[in-house]
């Protein structure tokens, strides 16, 4: 169905989407990556070339870097351990016949389409609060000393509001492929004497493998860029700092936008470095 | 196929499974719960689950913040905005892409994706000084714009699963009963492929009402969703439990409503439809 | 008027050419046949001529107007699709109106040939109907009504029966012919099957790897094949075809026998041989006979009623040395 006629209407008809998205793509990073050259303070009134890479080494040599590196990656590892290996299970245990399953399949989804400020908040103050919060009067209960989670323990606290968040993302997602095994498969297993165990080592976990992948890549891209919930709990005070929230802070808040700048484009280039996993993945999917 | 399971299996499974679910949930039903206590009671000790003086006080009071409504107004309208601006850019495109793939359409798909890649701070400085520049910072335009391009590759990508689907025939029939391009795609893939647009607004409609960067970023008063008003209360306000709480059951009721009736369509929109 | 002219046209899809240079004259009111095995380029050439694919080269004439360059809703031409390609959201009455609505007419001049139309193919009481609820002949009829309320000037068919189950083939392909002479318009039908290519057309062109084969009347193709191709798929069952001493014989590297053109008996003939397989249809038995020096064999059509089965040995002659076809060594009839 491809004449002359209509392939230029679909050159014309993909035009706008592919100019917006190059325009909102090339200028704000072409720009990133001019301030990341500059040393500008606006607030000191200060606006000069930078010498070199300076902003670059001062952002990688300095103490928080690691440190927002560090955060970032025990937050990004921990919620993915959460997620995968309670997604796994959740979907495995909603894949058995049950009563109500729609009723209990949309009570494990629910968290994902609450809004990110509004769970952070609700963790924060009404369970995590070290006097008033559901856990306190949970820990009194069993005569134990209530914990002030955000202060105490903030990278743990961080990370179950996100897992709880994401948990039903993973949950979805492995349970649709899951459904999508054949179910002869695992018969033709069970005839051939394979226990409950094998066959989800050597049928369900394989199939599975690519769910997972697929489940690890789109939620690190999204968890790199967490910013919310740590905006409302913590923000970004006892050690809770992750690169987005460092260059966020050294923008926004301190104004420096050279050396902010030059963590942006950091941020984008180890978050591309995952990208290209997640697109080969789904570029294969394409071809078929 | 499907096997008859032991009941007593079955009534097992199904207790674990409830009491997983119901655990999950906890934290949204005991936000809705607080919302109808008195201040006094959310903090009770020890707090009660469903044995007290049911009040739609705290509704009224904040429904009565007489800026609650803009808050909520904004949000409709970044979330309706973003939608309908992306999905007449974004049907097009998928058209194009879906049914007159060219050499080059898929380095193009995956062009699209890699720009929803892109950690949206390291763009902050440059949309924010461009917004102020312009005089655009804090302007419902502004934010749509910026949601609708954040969301715009999710878009192309869910319609263009959705379009494939479609029998390239029906198209060719309607060509050569003299249809138009427009009329096409107006009379007959759009109605086919509504169920698929459909969930598509639908999801593009809740990650633009959960959207929690730019939201917060872009906006102080004017444009300012109930993102920013509910991050409001992080403090001092917060510690107002019963208030909070009608606050966030406001803000997350009607997405939660629409993200249960479209379940079962995100898989495909949310994995770029690398899992069905 | 319906005439249409392809000239030198070609066809590449990338690198491979599906459609080398074709010539081709279609007269106004003639039902054409486009037949030939899968892959032969046959619903391409169609496709060409409905202007849903470019030709690569050469040019496309309707009714003496170059047409190459003309998209495909204007080139005046309706198409029914195998896949029938009925808008699923809309009625019956829809569907049918669709070209109407397109051509700007609505009201109750679109009603009225609207209902005319319903009313040839018996689909008066389905109207409000949606395509889901209806049966594959319903459908079919459907696209057919799409077609017919256009008005075009030719009739383009691919493989309109081949999702329809035996029976209601042979009802269909009936009232498509019956349609052809209320309507006297110039009819393309694609096919892979040689029955609907003998029984419909005015004219059959005979296609393989998109070269033209032979064109001509059913007739002519049966009593005339110009090469081993076109013998071997024209006629059921397929032609016998002899190489070797026996072809010499004739002078020709290999001849042809039609099973209806060969005579069994149980005791003398020009090829013995053992039955293999026979199968009794009642008004005829093809007897599949397994004979020394040739190959695959050959069928022969016997009566009805003979006696001849399994393992039985048997002779089998031509009935006549003008129906038998010689063809040369590169497959030409001589």
């Amino acid at each position: 169905m491809a004449t002359q006629h209509s392939r230029s209407a679909a050159k014309l008809m993909n035009a706008p989407a592919v100019f917006l998205l190059l325009v909102w793509m090339l200028v704000p990073l072409c720009m990133t990556l001019y301030f990341s050259f500059l040393d500008y303070r606006p607030l000191r009134g200060v606006y000069e070339w930078a010498d070199g890479f300076e902003n670059y080494a001062r952002f990688v040599s300095s103490s928080s870097f690691t440190d927002s590196v560090l955060t970032t990656l025990i937050m990004v590892g921990g919620i993915l351990m959460i997620t995968v290996i309670g997604g796994v299970l959740l979907a495995l245990l909603l894949d058995q016949p049950i009563w109500g399953q729609g009723i209990v399949r949309i009570l494990v989804i629910a968290p994902f389409f609450v809004m990110p400020t509004v769970s952070a908040l609700v963790w924060k103050n009404m369970f995590m609060n070290p006097v008033n919060g559901l856990f306190a009067y949970l820990w009194k209960f069993f005569g134990a000393t209530p914990i002030d989670w955000l202060s105490q323990a903030p990278i743990f606290s961080i990370v179950w509001i996100v897992s709880w968040q994401w948990l039903p993302f993973a949950t979805l997602i492995l349970l649709t492929a899951i459904q999508s095994l054949d179910s002869e498969q695992m018969e033709a297993a069970e005839m051939d004497g394979a226990s409950a165990l094998s066959r989800f080592a050597y049928i369900t976990l394989p199939h599975l493998a690519r769910a997972i992948t697929v489940v690890v890549l789109i939620q690190t891209i999204f968890l790199l860029s967490i910013f919310a919930e740590i905006f409302v709990t913590t923000n970004g005070a006892f050690g809770t700092r992750t690169l987005t929230y460092l260059v966020y802070q050294r923008v926004l808040e301190s104004q420096n936008i050279g050396l902010g700048s030059a963590g942006g484009i950091i941020a984008v280039i180890l978050a591309n470095i995952v990208a290209i996993f997640l697109m080969r993945i789904v570029g294969k999917n394409l071809d078929n | 196929m499907a096997r008859e399971v032991s009941r007593r299996r079955k009534t097992v499974v199904t207790i674990i499974a409830w009491a997983i679910g119901l655990l999950i949930f906890f934290p949204i039903l005991w936000t809705i719960l607080t919302s109808f206590k008195t201040e006094a009671e959310a903090i009770a000790d020890p707090p009660s689950l469903f044995f007290f003086d049911w009040t739609l006080e705290n509704y009224e009071v904040v429904g009565e913040r007489s800026n609650y409504g803009k808050f909520l107004w904004n949000s409709v309208i970044l979330a309706v905005g973003s939608t309908i601006f992306g999905l007449m850019i974004a049907i097009p495109s998928a058209w194009s892409m879906a049914f007159q793939p060219g050499k080059r359409t898929k380095d193009v798909m995956m062009w699209m994706l890699s720009t929803k890649m892109m950690p949206a701070v390291g763009v902050l400085f440059p949309i924010y000084i461009l917004a102020r520049n312009t005089g655009l910072f804090d302007t419902h335009i502004l934010l749509i714009v910026v949601l609708m391009l954040m969301n715009l590759p999710i878009i192309i990508w869910m319609l263009y699963t959705y379009f494939k689907e479609i029998p390239v025939d029906i198209l060719e029939a309607a060509r050569m009963d003299g249809a138009s391009l427009k009329s096409e795609i107006i009379y007959v893939l759009t109605p086919m492929a509504l169920p698929g647009i459909a969930s598509t607004m639908l999801l593009n409609i809740i990650l633009a009402w959960n959207e929690a960067f730019w939201t917060l970023n872009l906006t102080t008063i004017n444009a300012a969703p109930l993102t920013a008003f509910i991050a409001s209360y992080s403090s001092p306000e917060g510690l107002f439990y019963a208030k909070l709480s009608a606050a966030s059951t406001m803000a997350i009721a009607p997405i939660l409503i629409m993200g249960w009736f479209s379940q079962k369509q995100l898989v495909r929109g949310l994995t770029f439809g690398a899992v069905k | 008027m319906g005439r249409i002219t392809l000239k030198d046209v070609t066809k590449s899809f990338g690198e491979t050419q599906v459609i080398p240079p074709l010539n081709l004259e279609i007269n106004d009111g003639e039902f054409v046949v486009f037949v030939g095995p899968s892959g032969c380029g046959k619903s391409t050439l169609l496709r060409l001529i409905a202007g849903l694919e470019d030709v690569t080269s050469g040019s496309i004439n309707i009714n003496d107007m170059d047409a190459t360059n003309i998209p495909p809703a204007k080139r005046g031409l309706a198409m029914v699709f195998q896949s029938y390609a009925l808008y699923p959201h809309m009625s019956v009455r829809k569907n049918i109106g669709f070209p109407l609505k397109m051509a700007g007419i609505e009201g109750a001049q679109a009603t009225k040939k609207i209902d005319e139309a319903a009313k040839v193919l018996n689909l008066t009481d389905y109207l409000d109907r949606k395509p889901g609820q209806l049966s594959g002949g319903q459908r079919q009829r459907v696209a057919i009504g799409r077609a017919i309320v256009r008005e075009p000037d030719a009739f383009l068919f691919d493989e309109p029966l081949s999702n329809l189950d035996a029976a209601l083939r042979v009802n269909m392909r009936l009232e498509i012919s019956e349609l052809h002479h209320q309507l006297k318009t110039t009819m393309i039908y694609v096919t892979h099957d040689q029955v609907e290519a003998m029984t419909m057309a005015d004219k059959i062109v005979v296609l393989r790897a998109g070269n033209i084969e032979q064109v001509g009347s059913p007739i002519e193709l049966y009593k005339n094949p110009q090469n081993l191709f076109v013998a071997g798929f024209i006629g059921s069952p397929k032609m016998n075809f002899i190489n070797g001493t026996s072809a010499l014989e004739y002078d020709a590297h290999t001849i042809g026998v039609r099973p209806e053109h060969l005579r069994a008996s149980k005791s003398e003939g020009v090829w013995k041989g053992v039955v293999g397989v026979s199968e009794h249809l009642g008004s005829d038995t093809f007897l599949r006979v397994n004979v020394d020096g040739i190959e695959d064999g050959l069928v022969v059509r016997a009566e009805g009623d003979v006696e001849l089965y399994h393992g039985d040995t048997v002779y089998l002659s031509p009935e006549n040395d003008s129906r038998i076809y010689k063809f040369d060594r590169n497959g030409q009839a001589i």
